[in-house]
């Protein structure tokens, strides 16, 4: 057994979701994202399974684990109780420890998604918030949501929310020690263990393309090669 | 034989719920695109049928977008929501109620693995008293909101002002239900009706009248896909994940979409406006959209609550002439009020979803 493998299985989520693959492929019939991306669950599964370790590497650097949308689908129709789901869980998360996400375009997402939802929790105590909300970044949210957050006093206001008020309520002001206690728990469990390491991973990617920070921040965030989807 | 068969099978499919007193903890997505449904969801419980529910100002996220982002390690997940617990131990209560899905399979996943290997539930227990000096019993139940609603829908219909019925027909409004995929999809039995038969938002479209119609994408994923939304340059994937539902759910002409997940009435409201500006199209009739509701939203309107106090308003799909079916009287120059109704600058309009 390799050591990539080790490391896998020391993960609660491998061991939940991969029992015994007989690779029939109903996670990939039922999956939304083999639907649209160059995705199959089923094979990824039986990648693993074999337990060959230049293939799990492949997979750990790869585009393909970062399709999943962890919808879960996959967990109530495979008929031997495993959850593809979990096994990608566990292989984004190999793949994030080991730096090894910044070989693939959509593993670089981690990045940006890092930095704007864990910055959330712990300036807000939420993982999103009408203070971060940027329109620009969101067009689909439509003329609607601008309005909201254009008058967001007024409008949350209306609608009987606490907002950045005192006490219990909707979008309520988190009090500062109870965020210092969610920092704290980062801490202690290796959540910002695991920021700076993406971090640093992304750092080291950006130099490689010869791009700064924000730039690269910016582009991960935004950019999407022709070839991820079925259709192309 | 048989029938006591399916009975025993239906039996598996059940929760019972407890009645009353509850601690409550609230939704990233809701607080933010929905506000009011959480508001009207304690008013409901508290204020109307006299529930006890409590909540802690000091609760927080339960972190469950982070990690279904992989952006955080398990054990940060786990001791989030473990701080949690310890908030609802501390307040005397065993019983947590969340407002949203996501964090409802959180919980539920959490609870499941402590379940499998107790040696990690020791780990977070020791994790939280090193950071937070905190110690927690388990819930004894968790359930999601539309649980504790589902439990109530008989008391909701019994101080009805309105039916889901057309009013000018007499005949049930056609709605569609979308459970949203962790509430029952991981751990089927946590789910009431659990993943094959689903009924905690069936249930109450029945009860206040309305007739729940099936097509062939019901259980199809709404496309939110955590990273596949969140970054931008993959949300393809949940426009064509939603798009999908859209066309399948067309030709059975619904009047509106019943909705449980904090994200799934903001994409199944928000990429229809999408579509039409890509493409033209709308799903409703006469140019608008098909309104999807939250089921506070649709308990309230049963229970006759001013539309806009219910933040109708908010959806850009135009709710009205789902209103005018049912006969909700509403007053259109209150739509766009700010506070103490105050007047404020009124939205943009969409090129092609006809709104009101």
């Amino acid at each position: 057994m390799g050591k990539l493998y080790d490391e896998l299985c020391k993960d609660y989520r491998f061991q939940e979701g991969l029992k015994t693959c007989i690779n029939c492929g109903t996670c990939t019939a039922i999956c939304p994202a083999a639907e649209f991306y160059k995705y199959d669950p089923r094979k990824i599964v039986d990648t693993v399974q074999r337990k060959n370790e230049e293939e799990i590497e492949a997979l750990l650097k790869s585009e393909t684990i970062w399709y999943c949308g962890e919808c879960m689908s996959c967990v109530t129709r495979c008929p031997r109780g495993n959850a593809a789901g979990l096994v990608i869980m566990a292989l984004r998360n190999l793949s994030a420890k080991l730096g090894w996400f910044t070989a693939s375009e959509k593993g670089r997402q981690l990045w940006p998604l890092t930095k704007s939802l864990t910055g959330n929790i712990l300036h807000t105590g939420y993982c999103i918030h009408p203070s971060t909300f940027d329109c620009e970044e969101y067009p689909e949210a439509g003329p609607i949501t601008k309005w909201v957050m254009d008058n967001k006093e007024e409008v949350y206001g209306r609608l009987g929310a606490n907002y950045e008020g005192k006490g219990p309520g909707v979008l309520r002001r988190i009090p500062q020690e109870d965020l210092d206690e969610l920092q704290a728990i980062f801490d202690v469990t290796g959540g910002t263990e695991r920021i700076e390491a993406v971090e640093r991973a992304s750092r080291e990617k950006a130099e490689e393309l010869g791009m700064d920070f924000d730039e690269y921040t910016k582009y991960t965030y935004e950019h999407c090669s022709v070839g991820h989807f079925n259709n192309e | 034989m048989i029938y006591q068969g399916k009975q025993k099978i239906w039996a598996d499919y059940q929760k019972e719920i407890p009645d009353n007193h509850w601690f409550y903890v609230r939704s990233c997505i809701r607080q933010n695109f929905f506000p009011a449904s959480e508001k009207y969801f304690l008013k409901i419980c508290r204020d109307m049928l006299g529930r006890d529910i409590y909540e802690s100002e000091h609760h927080t996220t339960c972190a469950g977008i982070a990690y279904h982002c992989d952006t955080i390690p398990q054990e940060t997940a786990m001791t989030v929501v473990a701080r949690q617990f310890a908030l609802m131990t501390e307040a005397g209560y065993d019983n947590l109620v969340t407002s949203c899905i996501t964090s409802f399979g959180n919980y539920t996943e959490i609870l499941e693995t402590w379940r499998e290997f107790p040696e990690l539930e020791a780990r977070i227990r020791e994790d939280l008293w090193k950071a937070c000096r905190r110690e927690f019993n388990k819930p004894k139940y968790v359930a999601h909101a539309s649980d504790l609603m589902y439990k109530l829908r008989g008391e909701i219909a019994e101080r009805a002002q309105f039916q889901l019925v057309h009013r000018a027909t007499g005949e049930p409004l056609r709605i569609v239900e979308h459970i949203g995929c962790h509430y029952s999809k991981m751990f089927p039995h946590k789910g009431v009706g659990g993943a094959e038969y689903p009924c905690v938002l069936s249930g109450m479209a029945e009860a206040w009248g309305g007739q729940v119609i099936d097509y062939p994408e019901r259980r199809h994923c709404c496309g939110f896909g955590f990273r596949q939304y969140f970054v931008k340059a993959n949300r393809g994937y949940s426009l064509s994940n939603t798009h999908k539902k859209f066309e399948s759910m067309e030709p059975y002409h619904p009047d509106m979409i019943i909705t449980n997940c904090p994200g799934c009435p903001y994409f199944l409201d928000r990429w229809q406006y999408v579509i039409s500006e890509m493409n033209g199209k709308t799903y409703g009739q006469n140019g608008y959209g098909i309104p999807a509701l939250t089921y506070e939203e649709l308990a309230g309107l049963v229970l006759g609550v001013d539309p806009w106090d219910l933040g109708l308003q908010v959806h850009q799909v135009a709710v009205e002439p789902l209103l005018d079916k049912i006969g909700i009287p509403y007053d259109p120059a209150r739509k766009y009020l700010g506070m103490d109704e105050k007047k404020i600058m009124t939205p943009g309009l969409p090129t092609s979803l006809k709104c009101c």
